[in-house]
């Protein structure tokens, strides 16, 4: 039996009376894709921000890579081996898109306290930084100021960002959003290959991408999971259609 | 855009062409204008790399230029006083060596700088403006109250400090140290903000979320920004003691703080030589308007309220224009 990579264990939220995450836990294996489904105010920021840091959960485990890192903060799950991307783009704006993913080359480096040699001289971060953008197609883009760009190629620059990281498992909050069809699609083509290399936590709202892509789905309804399954048994669960697909599915 | 080296390069020469000038004249006084700015753009470029590139406001660096300013008093006065300044567990004198007072004005507000950085660094916005404004007054009122080194009425060094191989009382000597110190600051401080650290501590200003997405905590950059930002503006402040030949608490008070902010902020936040430009230029009107009227502030306000509402890059971004992403 292999272990998960990522495994979420009773994890709990309360926001006042507002139970925002209800004894959530969740698996994710080697090489699997599994999706966060649910409608708004369901609690998949909440919970993807008890997953990455930025949230401390008031009980409940995280383990990553067979390690407990429920009691670390952002900075050390990241180092840890947990690349995010965040459902508003969050890049540093006045960069040029290379800039933003030689930081994430240099993050993933860990030697940030050097003073002198200029960092977009060095050869290896530089190259590293390249090699992102030309995987999600941005290469021509390398000197474009960040604030320049479009929505969607904001969207895509967080996905090359996390690529530099080279982390054990990837998060991401609806890496589809503003994409455009054609963009969708081709994200959702980049997606199922990168599994390859780590699994993806993947909250996504695009229904064509989640079903094409997960290997597992799990749909999250006031703060709990209510069914957990694959493209077809979720498709058929009738208390998701009641909860979430509700009535455009029934067609 | 290589608009912006060209005219650093010109800004920069015009100080040691005006100080060749006035020596050719026989004008020590703008000499020692040049001096002054000199060493004034030094503290700007010390705060210039905690605001502009670290995005941290600081209204507390005057604690280090004081703290600058008083190693070189402490060190002087007992060097020519001939008094120890402790005996006991070891036996530590005073200094008349222009370097080693350097070095104690960098360490000192180095340290400073770290302890002030600890505490201040865990609020942000107006409570970090706040903060590092108490620290600056607490050394202010600590400075009057330190009947030690003259209190209220401050200390005067008769004679300026030594540097090996140079008369330091020759306004043209003194200058060109200055302006020496100030160029070997702004190189590195140029390296600096194209370094790894400097793209790091940047990104956290336009985002910390970012930098810690990277793995990198924005809280480790900033405290070694602000430290070096720190020790910087004490080495500044023990020029301008050397410049003056004298020491007093107003070296700790915020409206020194505030002027430094208004080099940076006339000059250019963000900019390698947005400081030296706004020192020269507020030397200038000081020395200009202050002829004129005695109410000379007035127009500096006006002038800082027409920076800040329309041209935010400062003197340096409304020549060079908008500033290029570091390449």
């Amino acid at each position: 039996m292999t272990e998960p990579v990522l495994e979420v264990s009773h994890l709990k939220k309360r926001f006042g009376a507002l139970k925002a995450t209800d004894d959530v836990s969740l698996t994710l294996m080697p090489n699997e894709i599994h999706a966060l489904i649910g409608p708004n105010g369901a609690g998949k920021s909440t919970l993807i921000k008890q997953i990455a840091g930025g949230l401390r959960s008031d009980s409940g485990t995280v383990e990553f890579a067979g390690r407990d890192v429920t009691a670390l903060g952002t900075v050390a799950r990241a180092r840890a081996g947990l690349g995010r991307t965040f459902q508003i783009s969050s890049l540093a704006m006045e960069y040029t898109v290379l800039q933003n993913t030689v930081l994430g080359a240099l993050g993933r480096d860990g030697h940030v306290m050097r003073f002198f040699q200029p960092v977009m001289k060095n050869r290896k971060l530089v190259d590293q930084g390249m090699a992102a953008l030309t995987r999600v197609g941005m290469a021509d883009l390398a000197t474009k100021r960040t604030a320049d760009l479009s929505h969607g190629q904001r969207r895509l620059l967080e996905v090359a960002v996390a690529l530099t990281l080279e982390p054990k498992v990837f998060l991401m909050d609806e890496p589809m959003a503003g994409l455009g069809a054609s963009g969708s699609k081709r994200l959702t083509g980049f997606l199922h290959t990168l599994r390859a290399e780590a699994p993806i936590l993947l909250v996504e709202h695009d229904m064509d991408a989640v079903f094409a892509l997960a290997d597992r789905i799990s749909v999250l309804v006031y703060g709990q999971i209510i069914a957990t399954g694959s493209a077809d048994e979720i498709r058929r669960d009738p208390l998701v259609r009641e909860a979430y697909l509700g009535a455009e599915d029934a067609a | 855009m290589a608009r912006e080296p060209l005219i650093n390069i010109i800004l920069f020469a015009l100080f040691p062409v005006t100080a060749g000038v006035a020596m050719v004249l026989d004008e020590p006084f703008i000499i020692t204008l040049m001096t002054k700015a000199a060493i004034l753009a030094l503290a700007g470029v010390g705060l210039n790399i905690a605001l502009g590139l670290g995005g941290l406001v600081s209204f507390g660096h005057a604690a280090f230029f004081g703290i600058g300013g008083y190693a070189m008093g402490v060190l002087a006065s007992h060097a020519q006083s001939y008094t120890p300044i402790m005996e006991t567990p070891i036996l530590i004198e005073g200094t008349k060596s222009m370097l080693v007072i350097w070095g104690v004005a960098v360490v000192a507000a180095a340290l400073a700088a770290l302890l002030i950085g600890v505490l201040s660094l865990r609020t942000t916005g107006v409570y970090f403006i706040m903060i590092t404004l108490a620290f600056g007054q607490m050394l202010y009122y600590f400075a009057i109250s330190w009947p030690a080194y003259g209190g209220e009425d401050g200390l005067s060094i008769y004679i300026r400090n030594d540097f090996p191989g140079l008369n330091t009382l020759d306004p043209i000597q003194f200058f060109a140290i200055a302006f020496t110190v100030l160029a070997a600051v702004l190189f590195i401080a140029g390296r600096l903000a194209k370094a790894p650290f400097g793209l790091a501590l940047s990104a956290a200003r336009q985002n910390p979320e970012r930098v810690e997405t990277v793995g990198v905590a924005p809280f480790r950059l900033r405290l070694v920004a602000f430290i070096i930002s720190g020790a910087v503006t004490g080495l500044a402040g023990a020029l301008f003691a050397d410049l003056n030949r004298f020491v007093s608490p107003t070296m700790f008070s915020w409206q020194t703080s505030g002027e430094i902010m208004i080099f940076v902020i006339l000059g250019g936040v963000g900019r390698l030589f947005g400081p030296v430009a706004g020192a020269a230029l507020f030397i200038l009107l000081e020395h200009v308007l202050g002829g004129l009227s005695d109410f000379w502030h007035v127009y500096l306000g006006l002038l800082l309220l027409l920076v800040v509402l329309f041209a935010r890059g400062g003197l340096i971004g409304t020549l060079a224009g908008k500033e290029t992403a570091h390449d």
